[in-house]
């Protein structure tokens, strides 16, 4: 089960962030990670939250726009040089990465990492083929 | 200085009785012969059942048909000429970069007559040959350059047909050459500022000492602006393409509204809903008939500009009726950057993009001096994307879309759905923020 990530588009209008978090808050869903990436004009807000069909619903009810991606959570060894070893088993395969971010909470020592390859499922074979430590969807969603 | 000097002082100072004679006399011509020489003429007016010799006063006018943009479009090319084309001089088209343009022909007598009104312009801003116009409107297609370029010649006076652009070329010119009279747009006087300023020339050291500005609507602040930075007396000239160009009406030194050449282009004011006469001096929809033009005569153009006319003597000595500065349109017809843009073009541009929403907004704006065409569009599920570089490709994909349809750069921005305000009526799609008062 691949790991589903939920997307909102996030006008630049003040409290538009703020609107978002408190839908998922009224909704009771946990936030596990989050990353933003902003341009002059408007944002996109990625999370990995608690349950993903449930902030679904409670952000369209709010009026955003959402998306679910798939995205591959990753156990990265909590030290210098851990994500630099994965990032290059995929630039060695030609594997484009979109982007990436990180959780906050560790699974079991390491460090857990989001990242989105232009191919899903061929990178989630490159990594699997090198022994990367990859994540099952249930596991992430209530680190 | 010669604020008093009337070009044509019999034609421009006659008394109001002896002109309503005049123009009875002409329209009643012109209404025979754009019957006689017009095929679509004697349609409309066949289908109206009206003939020529009902039109036995002034008032009998509202008897005839109006003759519309898109009755002008859909004669395309030649469908309103009432000559052979041998004895057309010129041509000229309307702006709007895309669909039919509106053809206009001259005779001989129609240059002559553009002179005549040009000339009559030129010298309410008190040009004389001894004076130097340096005429920055476009040369072409575009009424505005040879317009003003004949007035200045029937005047005599020393023209420099340098059209628009070339910013530094044109101060360098205004300052070498010794400048006296301006003609562009009032936006491109801003711009000339701007740079003059940079370029460190001193416009208040220049001989400049009266600018003709049109072609695009403007506000009393605007004027201000630009004596200020001009330093010259900045006064307003009203035209449009499909009844002559340049010339129609043209603003004074006493800067109390613009005299209209009322015995050439005789005009009406009508409530754009019931299409009926409006009261003296009440706003509404300014209508004209051309009185004497011989290529493409016009009879009840709908200009839909908005104004309001006052008939009466001006300090200037001038009877012509004065028309108020146009300060809106009745339909939803914008002009940016002196092109033609309708919002159904847009709309239309937008439609035809797979995923969009038709909810959209067009916000225009003037932040430095040119205009700027914003368009909102709200996004949708199919829309959005995870990744900005799509959102970009998406953005880019609906601008180049639209700028193909309407021929002008414009800018995208994307916003929440359900954020555009939806109605019940006709949608207000556009939002005009350049504040003309």
């Amino acid at each position: 089960m691949h790991v589903k990530q939920v997307s909102i588009f996030l006008e630049n209008k003040k409290g538009r962030l703020l609107d978002a978090l408190k839908a998922l808050a009224r909704a009771k869903i946990n936030i596990r990670a989050l990353s933003i990436a902003d341009t002059a004009d408007y944002g996109i807000l990625r999370m990995i939250v608690s349950d993903v069909v449930r902030a679904k619903a409670a952000l369209e009810t709010t009026g955003f726009t959402v998306k679910e991606t798939e995205v591959i959570a990753i156990a990265v060894k909590d030290q210098p040089g851990g994500l630099a070893n994965i990032l290059e088993v995929l630039n060695n395969a030609g594997l484009n990465v979109e982007y990436v971010y990180a959780f906050a909470e560790k699974h079991e020592n390491d460090a857990i990492v989001v990242l989105r390859t232009e191919n899903i499922e061929l990178g989630i074979k490159t990594l699997t083929n090198a022994k990367v430590k990859i994540l099952e969807a249930k596991k992430v969603y209530s680190i | 200085m010669e604020d008093k000097l009337i070009w044509n002082p019999k034609a421009e100072s006659m008394l109001q009785k002896e002109r309503e004679l005049l123009q009875l006399e002409r329209l009643q011509r012109i209404v025979k012969y754009a019957y006689e020489k017009v095929p679509y003429y004697k349609k409309t007016f066949d289908a109206a059942k009206v003939k020529p010799s009902d039109v036995k006063t002034l008032k009998d006018i509202t008897k005839l048909p109006f003759t519309s943009k898109d009755d002008l479009r859909g004669a395309y090319p030649f469908g309103m000429f009432a000559v052979p084309h041998e004895e057309i001089l010129e041509i000229h088209t309307s702006s709007g970069t895309t669909g039919r343009p509106v053809v206009v022909g001259y005779t001989a007598a129609d240059i002559e007559l553009w002179s005549e009104v040009m000339a009559r312009a030129l010298s309410m801003a008190g040009t004389t040959k001894a004076d130097w116009v340096q005429n920055a409107y476009g040369y072409g297609l575009f009424t505005g350059g040879l317009g003003v370029h004949y007035g200045a010649r029937k005047i005599g006076a020393n023209i420099v047909p340098i059209s628009a652009g070339n910013t530094k070329r044109q101060l360098e010119i205004m300052r070498d050459f010794g400048t006296t009279v301006l003609t562009c747009t009032p936006s491109y006087t801003l711009y000339l500022a701007e740079v003059a300023a940079e370029e460190g020339v001193d416009l208040k050291k220049c001989k400049l000492k009266a600018g003709v500005f049109g072609a695009e609507m403007w506000t009393e602040k605007m004027r201000e602006e630009i004596e200020k930075r001009l330093n010259l007396c900045a006064l307003n000239i009203y035209g449009l393409t499909e009844i002559i160009g340049p010339g129609v009406a043209q603003e004074c030194m006493e800067k109390t509204g613009l005299h209209l050449q009322e015995d050439h282009f005789f005009p009406e004011i009508i409530s754009p809903d019931t299409l009926l006469p409006a009261a003296e001096g009440s706003k509404g929809e300014l209508v004209l008939t051309t009185l004497t033009r011989e290529g493409t005569p016009l009879i009840r153009f709908r200009t839909k500009d908005i104004t309001a006319v006052n008939h009466g003597t001006c300090k200037c000595g001038r009877t012509t009726v004065k028309m108020d500065r146009i300060t809106g349109r009745s339909d939803d017809m914008m002009k940016i950057r002196g092109v033609i843009v309708f919002p159904s073009q847009i709309e239309k541009a937008l439609l035809e993009i797979p995923g969009i929403e038709p909810h959209y907004k067009i916000i225009i704006t003037r932040p430095h001096q040119l205009d700027e065409l914003e368009v909102q569009v709200e996004t949708s599920k199919n829309m959005f994307s995870d990744e900005v570089r799509h959102i970009e490709e998406i953005k880019n994909n609906i601008e180049n879309h639209i700028e193909r349809a309407i021929g002008i750069r414009i800018k995208v921005t994307l916003v929440e759905p359900k954020s555009i305000q939806r109605s019940e009526g006709k949608a207000r799609r556009v939002f005009d923020m350049r504040n003309i008062k």
